[in-house]
């Protein structure tokens, strides 16, 4: 018992000491940060931690919680974790401070490409891209003597020639869990498409061409589904990888590491990555292209900004890179882009290329109509002309509602 | 009781139903008429955003709100009658469904599916429930002393699970290839998925309901079973009367303040069925009104939250709940003032 308890405090004891091991200095002030919660955060915040004092969140529902906590004043988080998409009502709502100054002072080992810049002032330092690409099994593509899919029906045919073979048990995986998911789906393939979401009145536009054609898409992918995709989140689908049941899926690069983790992967070292899909030709992939990064909230003390920014840092060097090197496609130097990286950094590449998920106001009105209209789509109960009317219908309610429409 | 002594011990109780129940209905009363919206602007912005090997500028004229001296969002407030409610209730396009004759068309609307669903649950539950909990309540009371203990315990167990985490459970046991789905695919040799079609969530989710709240009836049927004038079971026994009869005349009469009571207690909750739609996540197929509050409260990516269309549907779920308990109301009161 003694030598248990001994054992236990010894074991303490490193832990403790250990705490600053891996940062250059001790952090004196109580910070606290919000962030999502997948694998590259978790690497980013335990680095943070390592200075001493940093108490991390890492929360899938940050989105909803975020505006709220640094609207307070003081906030109640010192760094915030954002992406594109989240960033918006921070900065409409002048909640998160520029950071020129921190960086001249703390950021020289950032590169310019990290630096976002609203109008020229620096408001976020991304520290990774993200994009939804085509991942697919290596094994059964070549058994079976198939090209990887190029455009997405390419991709039709090939589910078809694996469905023939009977060697999974559904040839493709998608994010189509009804709401958020099924909206960023079909952003993906609208955008693939050619289409564009609101007119420059804000009058929504997705009642088109492009609309149906990339409905009908969607639909067409499903026959090769799980029927059950419209409960189907990332998560779901990277199981679904892992367990050996699915062989292609339009995933986030963010989840391409999970493949080859031994631990829940039966399908090591067997899943590949390429380019998202065309949806026509001479068309951008069909996705869009996100990033992850840090913001400061602007109601904190100036000192208590600089000490998280200057945590912050720590999260995002070199040193964490290397211990986390297949998490994410960082954007932060030290970073060697592995198998995995080939397909995001084919797709960002593409010419066209994609283009960045849209951060205005209307596009998360859109977002949130197409999420609540399109199910019906799937299940059958409109048409692909009637569902399209009723996003515009949502959309424009909605965008009365919040002053953005007349 | 001296009127002092009642008031202190009513009154505390009485400040704080005004303050958490009475005061936030009023506010959300007001702002069911109020659109809240924010003073927006339009304005040419650079925004530089990271490729994977240089950064892409783009310049494009954004929507965004205007910020006061202390950095809030400046908004207007005005009053705007019951264009939430017409919002919400989209009366116009139920009458041309209507004119069309095309019934079905009226469940696309958010609001007439939500209330669809929400009643169709409700009103199958109750029966469920009520005689799902009488039966246990019997079952237990005939049962042997020795194993009641047992028994009891054994049939609180659902009700003393979190809500949510009852849901969720049950969702895995059927998800994908979820233990119960495989079984019953090994059982009726074909593929099965619960998750697929509306129907079958709503199955689930009825399912759900009843097995989580039939034992709250159980408990208070065990206790009003114990009440029994057994005099008059043993007059009844020597009339002649047959267990079914005995359990017809004079059990459920016995119990029927109690069974009102549940079903008071059990519509009031299920118009509120809120879990279940989070739980299954059902939104493709099935949606409640009590989610439909929710979604509109929910801020979107960009922040925007329906407050306006939010209080409406959280009002018009109230009316609902009311409209509902009517009919017991009545007969409560009925029966109090006959006493």
């Amino acid at each position: 018992m003694k030598l248990k308890i001994m054992a236990a405090a010894g074991l303490l004891s490193l832990m403790t000491t250990g705490a600053y091991a891996g940062c250059t200095y001790e952090n004196p002030v109580p910070l606290k940060s919000l962030s999502a919660g997948f694998e590259a955060w978790k690497s980013v915040t335990d680095a943070m931690a390592e200075c001493g004092n940093v108490e991390a969140e890492l929360d899938q529902e940050f989105r909803t919680k975020q505006p709220a906590a640094f609207a307070a004043n003081p906030s109640l988080y010192h760094i915030g974790g954002v992406s594109n998409g989240t960033v918006t009502p921070l900065l409409n709502e002048g909640t998160i401070r520029p950071l020129d100054d921190l960086v001249a002072q703390y950021g020289g080992n950032l590169s310019p490409n990290q630096l976002i810049r609203i109008n020229g002032q620096v408001m976020a330092v991304a520290m990774m891209v993200n994009t939804q690409h085509l991942m697919y099994r290596k094994d059964i593509l070549d058994d079976l003597g198939l090209a990887v899919p190029t455009t997405w029906n390419e991709v039709l045919e090939v589910a078809a020639a694996i469905e023939a073979a009977d060697v999974v048990e559904y040839p493709l995986g998608a994010t189509m869990k009804s709401g958020w998911n099924l909206a960023q789906d079909f952003n993906n393939m609208f955008l693939g498409y050619g289409g564009s979401f609101v007119n420059d009145d804000s009058t929504p536009a997705v009642n088109s061409e492009a609309g149906v054609k990339a409905l009908e898409m969607m639909k067409a992918t499903t026959a090769f589904m799980d029927p059950e995709y419209l409960v189907s989140d990332s998560t779901y689908v990277q199981q679904q990888f892992q367990q050996g049941k699915i062989a292609m899926a339009n995933l986030w690069a963010s989840r391409a590491g999970a493949m080859d983790d031994p631990a829940e992967s039966q399908v090591v070292d067997k899943v590949y990555a390429a380019a998202a899909p065309l949806a026509m030709e001479g068309g951008a992939p069909a996705t869009t292209l996100w990033w992850d990064g840090i913001v400061i909230a602007k109601n904190i003390p100036d000192a208590e900004a600089e000490s998280a920014f200057r945590v912050a840092m720590e999260g995002l060097d070199t040193e964490m890179v290397e211990g986390a090197n297949d998490e994410a496609i960082w954007l932060i130097s030290g970073y060697a882009p592995s198998r995995m990286a080939e397909g995001a950094i084919a797709t960002a590449t593409a010419e066209p290329a994609p283009i960045s998920y849209p951060s205005t106001s209307q596009m998360g009105l859109m977002h949130t109509a197409l999420g609540n209209e399109l199910p019906a789509f799937f299940t059958g109960e409109r048409g692909a002309r009637d569902t399209l009317a009723a996003v515009e219908a949502a959309y424009t309610t909605a965008a009365k509602e919040a002053g953005i429409l007349e | 009781m001296k009127f002092r002594t009642f008031a202190a011990f009513v009154g505390p109780s009485v400040f704080l139903m005004l303050l958490f129940i009475a005061a936030p209905l009023t506010s959300v009363f007001l702002q069911s008429f109020q659109l809240t919206q924010p003073v927006l602007e339009r304005v040419e912005v650079e925004t530089c955003t990271p490729g994977f090997v240089t950064q892409t500028c783009v310049t494009e004229i954004k929507t965004r709100p205007l910020l006061d001296e202390a950095g809030n969002i400046r908004t207007t407030t005005e009053w705007v009658g019951g264009l939430s409610y017409a919002r919400v209730l989209q009366l116009g396009k139920v009458g041309e469904a209507i004119a069309a004759g095309a019934w079905g068309d009226i469940l696309s609307i958010d609001f007439w599916k939500a209330l669809r669903f929400t009643l169709t649950f409700t009103l199958i539950t109750l029966p469920l429930v009520i005689g799902l909990g009488l039966a246990i309540a019997l079952a237990v009371n005939n049962a042997a002393k020795a194993i009641r203990g047992q028994i009891i315990f054994v049939s609180l167990l659902p009700f003393i699970i979190t809500p949510v985490i009852g849901a969720l459970s049950i969702r895995w046991l059927f998800i994908g290839d979820g233990i119960m789905t495989a079984g019953l695919e090994w059982w009726l040799a074909r593929d099965i998925s619960m998750f697929a079609q509306g129907w079958t969530i709503e199955l689930l989710m009825l399912f759900y309901r009843v097995w989580h709240v039939a034992p709250f009836a159980f408990v208070i049927f065990y206790a009003g079973l114990q009440t029994v004038n057994q005099d008059t079971l043993e007059s009844a026994i020597i009339d002649g009367a047959s267990r079914w009869e005995r359990l017809r005349y004079v059990i459920v009469p016995h119990l029927m303040p109690l069974i009102v009571f549940v079903a008071l207690i059990h519509l009031m909750d299920s118009y509120r069925v809120f879990e279940e739609i989070v739980g299954f996540s059902s939104q493709a197929h099935v949606i409640s009104l009590q989610w439909l509050t929710y979604d509109f409260l929910q801020p979107d990516d960009a922040g925007n939250r329906a407050i306006g269309r939010a209080s409406a549907s959280a009002m018009l779920t109230m009316v609902g709940i009311v409209i509902l308990l009517i009919p017991l109301l009545r007969r409560t009161w009925r029966d109090h003032r006959g006493a």
